[in-house]
């Protein structure tokens, strides 16, 4: 009976120490990501977790401006995945990181249209009259918005598209306008192409020397700062295996890497 | 003006527009139906309740994106103006009316089949034996006695329309002077992080919209207009 006992205390030893050292490794990382990041971060996010078993991660999307503020007011965010390099830049200046704002990846511009093979369009194309209404993000806020703008203004094309723009909140919106057939054409994000090509359609990208660069850049948060699995997940984006899935997803590596 | 900029104004001017054309297209359209719903005795008279109900329960930004699809070149409603040559109305001020009304229909629908049902038929009995006519039995008749749910149909849709964010978010495309009304300016600042014109605008919106609502009591108090004792 003793015998028994002493194999029973052991055996709840043994198991108590594998829950703890479980337990270690199954901080939850809250990842706070861009909307247009979606699919690419549900890919990376899937990758992490069958190389860690044990590593729990959670991603929420959004934009990226409230992602910000809500950083600012103490979200309980360990990761910040921006569609820009302000925020996080801006977060790191205000003490709200546990470390630099890193880029991870940079965003291209396309034209698409869904009545039209837009392979064949130009900025300047745009002028015809057919395209009467071009859908884009909101330049005053969301940066695919701000770059077609510069790109629009650096080919000399603003004022006479101007008339024809309608403006959504974000890059995800410009999709459904142009999707939808009410906008004519869009100028979105490459990233978004990716489910869209695989329905055949066709898309046009855009020149990156017209615009400034669309860097995207990470930060881990104050409160992330301890936590192993958003430390982890943070240095596997940087890794060859992440940026190949980036890259598969309409992303380039940031130029400054 | 109260620190407001001219687009900001514009804004303002667009949303009264928007409010109050939409409003008086409301009171005129649903008349017939609020008194249809109120005597008919057909079993379709539940589906077509659900159906005015809807929008309660929707979600804006459902009504949004069906309303971008269907006033869109290739939805019905967008698809036949043009093939009659005429534009489609997404992105357009027309677009708009046709959202907020559908977004405010309920708010309209159902205080004026309450009046009506309230009211009955007896007074109307009265007036055909008097040998009033149609006409002079709506206008005499029917209207005074339900003065009190015409009006707080009216009230209600303004004010409804004054805050209307979603449906017009998904098919306005936030173009200045034509579609971009009050709450979305506001809703463009603060993502722009601009939150002194945020507030001074939100600031200026509360104060009308709270005149407004003292106005509504204050005459209410002298004419029942909002309340359903009848």
């Amino acid at each position: 009976m003793p015998h028994l006992l002493k194999r029973l205390l052991a055996g709840m030893t043994s198991f108590a120490l594998t829950l703890t050292v479980a337990q270690a490794d199954q901080t939850t990382a809250r990842i706070a990501a861009a909307a247009s990041l979606r699919p690419a971060m549900d890919e990376l996010v899937a990758d992490y977790r069958s190389s860690h078993p044990g590593a729990r991660l959670e991603a929420v999307y959004g934009s990226s401006g409230s992602f910000r503020t809500q950083i600012e007011n103490g979200a309980p965010f360990d990761l910040f995945f921006s569609a820009d390099m302000d925020f996080p830049q801006a977060l790191e200046a205000a003490g709200h990181a546990a470390g630099e704002a890193v880029p991870y990846a940079e965003g291209r511009l396309v034209l698409w249209s869904g009545g039209d093979d837009a392979s064949t369009l130009t900025l300047q194309s745009l002028t015809a009259e057919r395209f009467r209404r071009i859908a884009i993000a909101n330049p005053r806020h969301a940066p695919y918005g701000a770059r077609a703008e510069e790109a629009l203004r650096s080919s000399g094309l603003w004022d006479a598209l101007e008339p024809k723009l309608v403006f959504a909140e974000n890059i995800g919106q410009a999709l459904q306008m142009v999707h939808s057939g009410a906008a004519d054409v869009g100028i979105l994000a490459l990233a978004q192409m990716h489910g869209l090509s695989l329905e055949g359609a066709a898309f046009q990208v855009i020149d990156a020397d017209l615009h400034q660069p669309l860097e995207n850049g990470y930060i881990i948060t104050r409160r992330g700062a301890e936590n192993p699995a958003a430390r982890g997940f943070a240095a596997f984006v940087q890794s060859p295996e992440a940026q190949r899935i980036l890259e598969n997803y309409g992303f380039s590596i940031p130029r400054s890497h | 003006m109260f620190g407001l900029t001219p687009s900001d104004w514009e804004a303002l001017r667009l949303t009264l527009r928007l409010a109050l054309i939409s409003t008086a297209l409301l009171l005129v359209l649903c008349l017939p139906l609020a008194w249809w719903l109120a005597h008919t005795q057909r079993r379709v008279k539940v589906v077509v309740e659900a159906l005015v109900s809807l929008p309660l329960v929707l979600p804006p930004t459902v009504i949004g994106f069906y309303l971008l699809i269907l006033l869109g070149p290739r939805g019905a409603v967008g698809g036949t103006l043009e093939r009659l040559g005429a534009n489609h109305l997404a992105f357009t001020f027309t677009g708009l009316v046709i959202g907020s009304m559908i977004y405010s229909l309920p708010f309209v629908v159902q205080p004026m089949q309450n009046a009506f049902q309230a009211m009955g038929r007896r007074p109307l009995e009265v007036a055909a034996t008097l040998r009033a006519g149609p006409l002079d039995r709506l206008v005499s008749v029917v209207l005074p006695l339900s003065r009190q749910g015409l009006l707080t149909a009216a009230v209600l849709s303004f004010a409804h329309t004054l805050g209307e964010f979603g449906v017009l978010l998904m098919i306005g495309g936030g173009i200045p002077g034509q579609t971009q009304v009050a709450s979305i300016a506001i809703y463009s600042h603060v993502e722009a992080m601009d939150y002194a014109s945020a507030h001074r605008l939100s600031l200026f919106l509360m104060l009308a919209a709270f005149l407004l609502l003292v106005c509504v009591y204050a005459l209410n108090k002298r004419f029942k207009i909002v309340g359903m004792t009848p």
